[in-house]
């Protein structure tokens, strides 16, 4: 393991814990049966597992079983959510549909795709803290809304969004409310019987469970319609069909319920790293926090280092793995989306790195990137002449700079 | 991305970091490239008595074959007349390093910082 960086990149996804894979494996194994198999004991045991799981992960977002779709993934979730409600919807309600700039891509693109069919969609701007403005938002509805589409908590700055004001209005305009909550599960409290929410993705990867599983939830009270995307067997009371994965899903109830049963201490610890992190790096001049501070999960840091380039400082940092806000496509730096709609230049948007930390972070582990940045950004920022000419008193908005 | 070692040798140990003094009449300054671009070069001759130059310092903020292609330079201009300076072309440079196809910008950049600095000490002349 000494050769494998630091992994601070929790957010892009989590180790499955022992926990929950010893709990998994016999349902590759022995209890093989297909949950669906009605006429033997195989399928009962297969079943019986899938419903216990099930109720645990209703258990963790205070929901009702019967209210919990499995998928294959929150990608799906959110697929299955906004085109099967839109789809449902729209005839009656009309083709305006709400989001934001920042949403993960599985969002954005399922509203692009129903652009192309028809439908007219807003994307908010969040404010320059990744907060939408509820006054904006109420601006962009209209008679015709029929869907809004809105995460809990940002996959990129951990900024955690007013589901619960955005909820009521969509209550008060008849509005269908989905919610991308795959970055909140076991690191916000969710209570959907108090949140005016009507559909709600989850993975389960994110959580110390397994890849390549899900869920939906679809409310009941009010009862909340979704037009099926998957065709098939009629599994999953018609929403999605396909065998479900006995293993996966019980892996993902195992880890909601370790989740639920252990979130309050593990946030404390967390929280307490997440200080620990954002006081060392903040002590090197000229950096800039990505995203608000005080309604943000702590499990996330985004921070730009000021005048040292994004490609080299990916190299610099090798041992530690992170997410950087440039994605080093194959011919030109991309930098990241949702840093550009919070209005970062595209210098600050590139230098930008997300510390993401979690269950199996350790002191020491904050300790070393602290140490390691520290040394790093000094280093390149002796490299750098944007950086002499800033301690030269240079104003670098002045330079009539030679572009190519 | 995978590097060259020459790049990554380059990048881990930069060769002739710093600067030299900008109003020095036998120092050239080039500075070339442009933040929003992703690439500054600032590229600094200086010019013994005898017309061979003799110091060559960079700083260079971009991706590591930047780094590593204007560290280069600097080592290939030392002991060089500004004639033959300017005859270094940026396939050499990318020859050296190795450079990817989407790279090589990086040593049209190293290129440009030469003619630059040279420019410069010719003004001052």
């Amino acid at each position: 393991m000494n050769n494998l960086p630091i992994y601070m990149d929790y957010s892009a996804t989590t180790p499955v814990d022992k926990r929950v894979a010893e709990k998994m494996i016999p349902f590759i194994t022995e209890d093989f049966g297909n949950p669906a198999s009605r006429s033997h004991p195989y399928g009962w045991t297969a079943e019986k597992a899938v419903e216990e799981a099930r109720r645990n992960v209703a258990a963790l977002v205070n929901a009702d079983a019967r209210e919990i779709v499995w998928t294959s993934g929150a990608t799906e979730s959110n697929n299955l959510a906004i085109k099967g409600a839109a789809e449902f919807y729209s005839k009656d309600k009309g083709k305006h549909i709400i989001t934001s700039a920042t949403e993960h891509k599985a969002v954005i693109d399922a509203f692009r795709e129903l652009e192309r069919l028809g439908y007219e969609a807003t994307y908010l701007t969040p404010e320059p803290n990744g907060l939408i403005n509820i006054d904006k938002f109420r601006a962009a509805i209209r008679p015709d809304t029929v869907l809004t589409s809105l995460m809990m908590v940002n996959n990129e700055i951990g900024v955690i969004q007013d589901i619960k004001a955005i909820g009521d209005e969509c209550r008060k305009n008849n509005i269908i409310f989905h919610v991308d909550a795959a970055q909140a599960t076991g690191k916000v409290v969710i209570d959907l019987e108090d949140l005016p929410v009507d559909l709600m993705s989850f993975s389960a990867h994110k959580t110390y469970g397994p890849k390549g599983i899900g869920a939906l939830f679809v409310r009941r009270k009010p009862r909340i319609r979704i037009q099926a995307q998957m065709h098939g067997g009629g599994h999953e009371r018609g929403m999605r069909s396909g065998t479900l994965a006995t293993h996966q899903i019980v892996g993902m109830g195992e880890a909601f319920k370790i989740a639920r049963e252990e979130m309050e201490m593990e946030n404390q610890r967390i929280k307490t790293l997440h200080q620990k992190l954002l006081k060392g790096l903040t002590e090197i001049e000229e950096v800039y926090v990505n995203g608000d501070l005080d309604h943000r999960v702590p499990h996330n840091l985004n921070i730009s280092f000021n005048y040292v380039e994004g490609e080299s400082l990916i190299m610099a940092i090798k041992d530690i793995a992170v997410s950087s806000g440039s994605a080093c496509t194959s011919a030109s730096l991309e930098p990241s989306y949702v840093l550009r709609a919070l209005g970062r230049s595209d210098e600050l948007a590139h230098s930008s790195i997300r510390f993401s930390i979690g269950r199996f972070t350790k002191d020491s582990d904050v300790e070393h990137t602290i140490k390691i940045l520290k040394e790093k950004i000094g280093k390149l920022r002796e490299l750098s002449p944007l950086w002499e000419m800033f301690k030269d008193g240079v104003d670098l908005e002045k330079v009539e700079w030679a572009a190519h | 991305m995978a590097y060259s070692d020459k790049v990554l040798d380059h990048y881990e140990n930069p060769r002739n970091v710093g600067s030299l003094d900008k109003n020095d009449p036998n120092v050239g300054t080039g500075m070339v490239g442009a933040p929003a671009c992703g690439d500054v070069m600032k590229l600094q001759i200086k010019l013994g008595e005898n017309g061979i130059i003799e110091d060559a310092k960079f700083k260079t903020y971009g991706c590591g074959s930047a780094i590593a292609s204007s560290s280069l330079v600097t080592e290939m201009l030392k002991g060089k007349t500004l004639d033959e300076a300017e005859s270094i072309k940026n396939s050499a440079i990318a020859e050296e390093l190795a450079l990817p196809p989407v790279k090589i910008h990086c040593s049209v950049l190293a290129e440009d910082a030469i003619k630059a600095a040279i420019l410069d000490i010719k003004n001052k002349k």
